[in-house]
């Protein structure tokens, strides 16, 4: 009797509990797993999205993704939505976070207000912008013409709205990079500004030697965060744009959504998803990678 | 506190008031767009002489919203019920047994999190149509829990690895208590703080998840808050008035949780956004 309970209270001490996260693994094979998989296949034929046939067609999909205009139209823009988006949420982060850690009036309500967009849904900060953009009755426009100068059709230019999308996107999640900023900021000791005041270090010296060396996992990790949302981006896109004019402001994510559901190119589109894996995929483990190196620096 | 140091502090609240109304000014926008009739074409900038609520009434029937609000609703909900119970299981072992296997299926899940959901959505609504799921409210319930699965592994294993102490399951079980039982009753309410953040980031974006819906839910019973909004968009691009009152109807559910609950969101957002 005692033998057998404590045999049992071994194996149960040495058993994995592997059917514990059976479930978790199920739904994650399912819906993620299997269907990648089954996109690498679907790639290689010219399946329209609705015929219960399809021909294996070979790399033919592939050599017409690389010789495809609208490819490295659509990756260019991708990037430029990732990168540019990245550089200002920081940029104003950061000046942000260094403004409203400082002990004056008005910052909770100010910090409050710029977080705000970050739990709207990006689909309706799109609209918000576009009743600030839309070339009829625009509010920017009603300046413009008050100024006694010409409406301008900001969204529907290619040179334009691009940087109008990187605009609202940062718009909505400069609060999250606030955020982390504020943390970092909070944790750098008091003790090195009084020792650097007592040296005679001008406030620019301050920030350069003591504030960012000490901020560098916060920037990390918001270059992470931002490069990686700001890839995916989709919402923000059909709202404002639609990816318009033509293909002029689309994202990866839009332009395999339109190839799927607007030109029943499936296979295609396919092709673009496998794409668009290799593209994050690169870009999120080389900033894995500086991260970690620079965790073992620190 | 003398006299730069102060005037200099006045400068930087007048710069920080300044970003504020910046940061209010589309929202201003919209309010006062919202507020007008369809005729007015006064400025935007300029808040109405008379507000027009009727705005509200017809853009909440037209575009269908409470029952948009209800199906958001109930997916929001389930989805945030299965990924705490599924991901919390999932953890325990993941944290607690360092198997091979166990290691490799860490591994297997951290590794799933940068998966970019869409890159796959040709297979997966294939799967989706082949399996009848289209427009159910559970396939944006399973597709939202299997993107969101990896994060809240993530989360909970890091939580028990580091703050719950081992002696407390091993004393109940000298008692002879189950590991099932030892999980629920000892260990899963200790993990509040977790379960807290999870349930924020499952509201936030869940409720606002628009790629999935827009796939799966385009039969007008399921419609959530976001496909039915850019569908009255498409239809009422001549009327902006009553598309603003809209999209200021569906938004004002989690402003106002927000504003109540804004020192939980921040937090459990922060954890969530590793994900982005």
């Amino acid at each position: 009797m005692g033998f057998k309970k404590a045999r049992k209270n071994n194996l149960e001490q040495n058993s994995s509990l592997w059917w514990m996260y059976v479930p978790a693994f199920l739904f994650v094979a399912f819906f993620i797993v299997y269907p990648f998989i089954n996109g690498i296949r679907i790639s290689f034929t010219d399946w329209n999205g609705f015929s219960q046939s399809s021909n294996f067609v070979g790399i033919d999909q592939y050599t017409r993704m690389l010789t495809d205009p609208d490819t490295w139209l659509v990756v260019r823009n991708t990037l430029l939505y990732g990168i540019g988006s990245t550089v200002f949420q920081n940029v104003l982060g950061l000046a942000y976070a260094l403004l409203l850690n400082q002990s004056i009036k008005f910052k909770a309500i100010t910090r409050t207000i710029v977080y705000l967009p970050v739990i709207i849904s990006p689909l309706i900060m799109g609209y918000i912008w576009y009743f600030f953009f839309a070339y009829q009755g625009g509010a920017l426009n009603d300046v413009l013409i008050w100024l006694g100068m010409e409406p301008i059709n900001a969204l529907g230019n290619p040179d334009m709205n691009i940087w109008i999308i990187v605009f609202v996107n940062t718009f909505q999640f400069v609060g999250i990079a606030m955020i982390i900023y504020l943390a970092g900021l909070q944790s750098v000791s008091k003790d090195f500004y009084e020792a650097a005041e007592i040296d005679g270090a001008s406030s620019f010296q301050q920030f350069k030697n003591i504030t960012f060396p000490l901020l560098m996992p916060s920037i990390t990790i918001n270059m992470v965060i931002n490069i990686i949302g700001g890839l995916k981006l989709f919402d923000v896109i059909v709202s404002l744009t639609g990816g318009g004019p033509g293909n002029a402001s689309q994202s990866m994510s839009t332009f395999m959504y339109d190839l799927y559901f607007s030109r029943q190119d499936a296979g295609y589109a396919a092709t673009q998803g496998v794409l668009m894996m290799v593209i994050i995929l690169i870009l999120s483990l080389s900033a894995l990678v500086y991260f970690r190196r620079k965790e073992v620096e620190a | 506190m003398n006299y730069t140091s102060k005037r200099k502090k006045t400068i930087l609240s007048i710069f920080a008031i300044m970003i504020a109304l910046l940061h209010f000014m589309p929202f201003y926008i919209l309010i006062t767009t919202a507020l007008k009739a369809k005729g007015d074409f006064s400025s935007k900038w300029i808040f109405p002489t008379e507000i027009n609520w009727v705005n509200f009434s017809e853009a909440w029937e037209k575009a269908n919203l409470g029952n948009a609000l209800m199906n958001t609703a109930i997916i929001t909900f389930f989805a945030a019920i299965l990924l705490i119970i599924v991901g919390s299981l999932a953890a325990y072992p993941l944290a607690r047994r360092q198997t091979k296997l166990n290691k490799f299926m860490y591994m297997f899940f951290i590794a799933i999190m940068v998966v970019p959901p869409l890159a796959a959505l040709v297979p997966l609504y294939q799967l989706v149509v082949s399996i009848g799921l289209m427009n159910t409210h559970e396939v944006a319930i399973f597709n939202n829990v299997a993107s969101f699965l990896p994060l809240t592994i993530f989360l909970y294993a890091g939580f028990i690895r580091s703050t719950i102490p081992k002696s407390l399951e091993e004393a109940a079980r000298i008692d002879g208590a189950s590991t099932i039982n030892i999980f629920f009753r000892i260990v899963f309410p200790l993990l509040k703080p977790v379960t807290a953040s999870v349930l924020i980031i499952a509201c936030v974006f869940i409720w606002n998840d628009y790629q999935f819906a827009i796939f799966f839910l385009q039969d007008k019973s399921v419609q959530t808050m976001t496909v039915a909004l850019s569908g009255f968009f498409g239809e009422n691009t001549n009327n902006l008035n009553l598309v603003a009152s809209a999209a200021l109807v569906a938004m004002t559910p989690m402003v106002i949780l927000f504003l109540f609950l804004q020192k939980y969101f921040i937090k459990g957002l922060a954890s969530g956004s590793v994900k982005g």
